[in-house]
């Protein structure tokens, strides 16, 4: 193997002097010859009955081509949504969902009609044209009530709202660590709903040739290959006569994994009319539409003995589905398997409840099920710490899984692959100083200033998946495939079946990719989005699999190209193959390594005459690569805010995050994942909520003026560092690093806000922590009518 | 979405402007800095059926002091009110409040004619405004500020009438304007204003109600010698916010009352 150089180097991203500078190609910037474009007719109600559709004037504007519903896609598109199986629970009600509502809207934005025409304006115009009459239905919103018998049904056929029920411990099986308690604590934790809020919305663009009978896609999405095995089933077209292709990706976030009913309409319609049509998703509809994050609510009960030992966990999750299941939805029970984070437990109870409301579809989101735990976990330590008066860190440090116990087998039977959870957490305390912080914030309270400070002790597993572990990955395989390609003059293209939507894979796999070659990074081209290149199945990138699995796939067929040029080689040097040494790009004979064959020497031969016998020709492999597990990153986030009492405002003072993924590849790119995951984390402590008028199912966030993402001036600065803990799963020792930002920070702020106002007796703070809801809780915890200017400390707004 | 289709004509002259107006009638408007009315027509709230663009108008694009008054151009931008030197020491706190107007692209284009036109209830001129006693001139008449803001995005203009000028008194001493917002570039949640004119206090209040609020009584308290916190404490009589996404009723009215305490403490301090 050559001496490593490039793997671990900070070297800036390839791509971005492309993306930065305009010359990203976005589905908006594509367009084909003779294209049509697509407005979608919506339901504006959340539940509705479609009594009567009039297309008569939608169909008379000027510029209109073609104006569908529900009944025109008959014979065009088969089947239903897919949904993954995740576990097989007691209860598990799947409504049929087709891409085009008939009978019935089951949220605000199902699709009722479609309008084509030869400009966006004429399509814009005449769906306003498009006259349905509905019959408006009562909406199920609020996710407890929906449970409740007498409750309104999220569709009229419904016997009752419950997607799915599964208990997967039991609770009896926590009898004896309950029993054995000294101290119970109990919480509600509410996890909003999120719009995943990409900078590139949706958009499809589809092209039928009616001679070749080929559909072309392209559209921006996290993985191309699926959408080929879906739509392709959908229009009973061969996934040969498919391509799907998606070029730069501005963000996905998870919503860019499953299909959407548009990404079956779009290419349907230009089968149908025989034209391009093309359909660019608006701000307002990504945010109705496009499937949202997180929504849902735990309720968790933690028993410990008095000296902070943990000894049980039960928890119930209320997950909302929306009206129907999301293709990955399932996944997000994973928050159950992972609430017992970095700790040793002597059991968990849990319970799993889906619900079904009028509402857009939930599906994963940055972290997926783990932020999700990692807050119920993390948040329950530190309830707990309060409860006993115990600092919690140290509360931390006494239930951690120590660095000798790994591989470790957690609660849910899953193995932990490595860790050192008390190293990240010395060098985050060191860097924050904490000793000095807990010292200034009991002087800052002498003073009527309310500092608070936060820690995450986070864990995450990712990669997804080993085939042998699909039951976690919501029954599905995820393993990952590669084909590397060495050109007779010595030029390199790799293909990969993951896709990168920001992650960088363009630098990174090329340094994997250099490196195990021993040629220069310039010569090597990573190449990804496009079905008709590569190997014949890719699954994507979503749950920090990339680099654990793709990368590890690039590095298998890297490999495999290795060892047949070696062979070449020794053939061509007239040694033995053991005797060949390969070392910086080159293969020369133990002994004489003046006498050198450069990789790019070997490969214009490999395509010429003069093989040894047996031989085939070329330079080439493709590997698949099965991970025996998946990874387990971790790390310590330490936040520090002020809260102003008066105001209910948080100031951000400090955030330390000390991260451990492995093996790094590229430090910049795992800083850059870190900032834009923990900015996510941020935002949905303080910021985002998809609200929904609860009476009527309305969407009161259809703007960015309404749905609050931050800016960078809300943001503090990030001080990152890092310890590295490599993995036994993989040969490069690295795991996932894209999702564990977001993971980790949503907490850290939590806590740091509810430890800044404990003071007043309040023990938990729910998300977003906005200034109105702060104020009226530390209002409540007084007791004291809010009338008084006066009252509360000095910070200033 | 985009907007539906409309007519559209630039007008060079405040007399040109006039003319178009009454020209396409009652359904065209007046596209100035257009940071309120596009979105709106965007997302098809707004469906002019012509837009006047008063952009090239070089009339309207002044900042002077004349007779004791501070006149101020309606397409004078933003960032003009926030750089300019007669303005800060004229009226410092215009500047201080240009400079809290939404993000850069917003204070480039916006206009202070387009604010008092649009009315918008979280909109901050029109609270400097309502407790100076400004008057807004327009192709017409002259409205005193107290007479212009008549509810939520209403105000007594006629179809074909262009705001033309605002004129201020001049104020430079202490003041302050507390503007309470999630983000930096976020409309007020609340905004409260203190300012000292001839030795007395005028008080007001941004969006915590369909019009910007004088506080008289917090003024009158504080004439009769109130500390800034007991003065403070009236912020809220006779208020009724309305809740919205960022703030319940309840939560307004406090922040009234706290963000006028604070700025009639930082103005003094
Ligand atoms: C993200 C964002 C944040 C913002 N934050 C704030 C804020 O914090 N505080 C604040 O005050 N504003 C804020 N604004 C609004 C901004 O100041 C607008 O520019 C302003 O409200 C309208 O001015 P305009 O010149 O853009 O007018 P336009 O949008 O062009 O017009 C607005 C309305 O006024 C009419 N109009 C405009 N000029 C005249 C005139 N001379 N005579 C008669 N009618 C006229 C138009 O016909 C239209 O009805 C924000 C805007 C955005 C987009």
């Amino acid at each position: 193997m050559a001496v490593t150089q490039l793997i671990g180097a900070k070297i800036h991203r390839r791509e971005d002097p492309r993306l930065v500078s305009g010359h990203g190609r976005y589905i908006d910037d594509l367009n084909r010859p003779g294209q049509v474009y697509a407005t979608f007719v919506r339901s504006p109600y959340a539940h509705a009955k479609i009594q009567k559709i009039d297309l008569t004037e939608a169909k008379a504007a000027a510029g209109v081509r073609a104006v569908y519903t529900a009944k025109d896609f008959q014979g065009q598109v088969a089947g239903t949504h897919p949904t993954v199986a995740a576990f097989a629970p007691e209860k598990k009600t799947v409504p049929d969902r087709f891409p085009i509502a008939s009978g019935e809207a089951a949220y605000q934005g199902e699709i009722v009609a479609v309008v084509l025409a030869d400009t966006k304006s004429a399509a814009d115009d005449a769906a306003n044209l498009v006259q349905v009459d509905y019959d408006v239905l009562p909406a199920v919103g609020d996710l407890e009530k929906a449970l409740e018998p007498n409750s309104p049904k999220a569709h009229t056929d419904l016997a009752d709202n419950l997607g799915w029920d599964m208990t997967l411990v039991p609770w009896e099986a926590t009898d004896s660590a309950f029993g054995s308690a000294e101290v119970v604590v109990k919480e509600r934790i509410l996890q909003q709903r999120l719009a995943p809020t990409p900078m590139e919305t949706r958009g499809v663009l589809a092209e039928y040739d009616t001679f070749d009978k080929r559909l072309t896609i392209w559209m921006s999405n996290q993985n191309p290959h699926f959408i080929r095995l879906f739509v392709g089933g959908a229009l009973s077209l061969p996934e040969s006569s498919v391509r799907v292709i998606s070029q730069d990706v501005g963000g996905g976030f998870g919503s860019k994994i499953s299909p959407y009913p548009e990404d079956y309409l779009v290419p349907a319609m230009a089968r149908m009319g025989g034209r391009p049509v093309k359909w660019i998703e608006t701000r307002t509809e990504s945010i109705q539409n496009t499937t949202h994050g997180r929504g849902q609510i735990f309720d968790v009960e933690v028993a410990a003995k008095k000296d902070g030992t943990l000894l049980g966990m039960r928890l119930t999750q209320y997950l909302d589905l929306g009206a129907y299941h999301g293709t990955f939805g399932a996944f997000q029970a994973c928050a159950c398997v992972m609430a017992g984070g970095a700790y040793h437990w002597q059991g968990i109870s849990a319970r799993t409840v889906g619900v079904l409301t009028n509402k857009v579809p939930t599906d994963p989101y940055r972290g997926a099920g783990r932020p999700e735990a990692t807050h119920l976990v993390e948040r329950m330590l530190d309830r707990l710490a309060q409860e006993i008066g115990m600092d919690p860190i140290e509360l931390r440090r006494k239930n951690f899984i120590q660095a000798s116990e790994f591989p470790y087998t957690q609660n849910f039977g899953l193995v932990i692959d490595s860790g050192d959870y008390e190293k990240s957490l010395a060098k985050a305390m060191s860097i924050a100083g904490y000793d000095e912080l807990r010292k200034r914030q009991a002087d800052l309270r002498g003073k009527g200033r309310y500092l608070g400070i936060g820690v995450s002790t986070w864990i995450e597993l990712c990669g997804f998946g080993p085939s042998a572990l699909a039951g976690a990955t919501a029954g599905v395989a995820l393993v990952e495939s590669a084909q590397v390609r060495v050109h007779p003059t010595g030029s390199v293209a790799v293909y990969t079946g993951t896709h990168s939507h920001g992650q960088g894979h363009e630098t990174t796999f090329a340094q994997i990719v250099a490196d195990t070659l021993g040629v220069p990074y310039e010569q090597v081209e990573i190449r990804h989005g496009d079905t008709n290149e590569g190997p014949s199945f890719g699954y994507g990138t979503y749950g920090s699999r990339s680099l654990a699995v793709g990368g590890m796939a690039i590095h298998r067929a890297s490999q495999r190209v290795v060892d047949k040029a070696k062979k070449l080689a020794a053939h061509m040097l007239e040694a033995a193959e053991e005797d060949i040494v390969f070392d910086q790009g080159k293969f020369h004979v133990k002994g004489s390594p003046e006498k050198a064959k450069a990789m790019g020497e070997v490969a214009f031969a490999a395509y010429g005459a003069g093989l040894p016998e047996g031989m085939e020709h070329g330079l080439e492999a493709v590997a698949y690569f099965d991970p025996p597990n998946l990874v387990w990153p971790f790390g310590a986030h330490i936040a520090v805010v002020e809260v102003d009492p008066e105001t209910g405002s948080v100031k951000f003072e400090k955030y330390v995050a000390v991260d451990d993924c492995g093996n790094v590849i590229n430090p910049m790119v795992v800083e850059g994942q870190l900032h834009g995951g923990i900015v996510q984390g941020f935002s949905q402590a303080l910021f985002e909520d998809v609200a929904y008028d609860e009476a009527s199912g309305q969407l009161r966030t259809g703007t960015m003026l309404d749905y609050m993402v931050p800016t960078a001036v809300e943001i503090p600065d990030i001080q990152l560092d890092s310890t590295v803990t490599p993995t036994p799963v993989n040969d490069l020792g690295v795991k996932g690093i894209g999702e564990a930002g977001t993971i980790a920070a949503s907490v850290a702020v939590i806590n740091a806000i509810t430890d800044a106002v404990s003071p007043f007796g309040i023990t938990h703070v729910d998300m977003p922590a906005s200034p109105d809801r702060l104020w009226k809780q530390i209002k409540e915890a007084r007791g004291v009518s809010a009338t008084s200017a006066n009252g509360g400390g000095g910070a200033q707004a | 979405m985009i907007p539906a289709a409309f007519e559209y004509e630039r007008a060079t002259s405040v007399q040109q402007a006039s003319e178009l107006l009454q020209r396409f009638g009652e359904d065209a408007k007046v596209l100035a800095g257009g940071h309120s009315l596009i979105p709106l027509m965007r997302l098809r709230l707004s469906q002019p059926s012509a837009l006047v663009d008063i952009n090239p108008i070089k009339e309207l694009d002044y900042i002077t002091v004349e007779g004791g008054k501070l006149r101020v151009g309606a397409l004078v931008r933003h960032v003009q009110l926030q750089n300019s030197d007669t303005v800060k020491q004229n009226l410092p706190i215009l500047a201080e409040v240009a400079d809290e107007v939404g993000d850069n692209q917003v204070r480039n284009l916006g206009s202070i004619g387009g604010v008092m036109a649009h009315a918008d209830a979280a909109g901050d001129y029109p609270t400097l405004a309502l407790i100076l006693d400004a008057e807004i001139v327009t192709n017409k008449r002259r409205h005193a500020a107290k007479d212009f803001f008549k509810d939520i995005f209403t105000t007594p203009l006629e179809h074909d009438e262009l705001v033309c000028e605002v004129v201020f008194p001049i104020a430079n001493g202490p003041h302050k304007y507390i503007k309470f917002r999630r983000r930096l570039f976020d409309w007020a949640i609340v905004g409260a204003a203190a300012q000292k004119v001839d030795g007395g206090w005028r008080i007001g209040l941004t969006n915590v109600g369909p019009t910007p609020v004088r506080s008289t009584a917090v003024e009158q308290a504080l004439a009769s010698g109130a500390s800034p916190a007991d003065a403070a404490e009236h912020a809220s009589d006779g208020l009724n916010p309305s809740a919205d996404l960022r703030a319940s009723a309840d939560y307004k009215k406090h922040l009234a009352r706290v963000l006028t305490r604070r700025a009639i403490e930082q103005a003094s301090a």
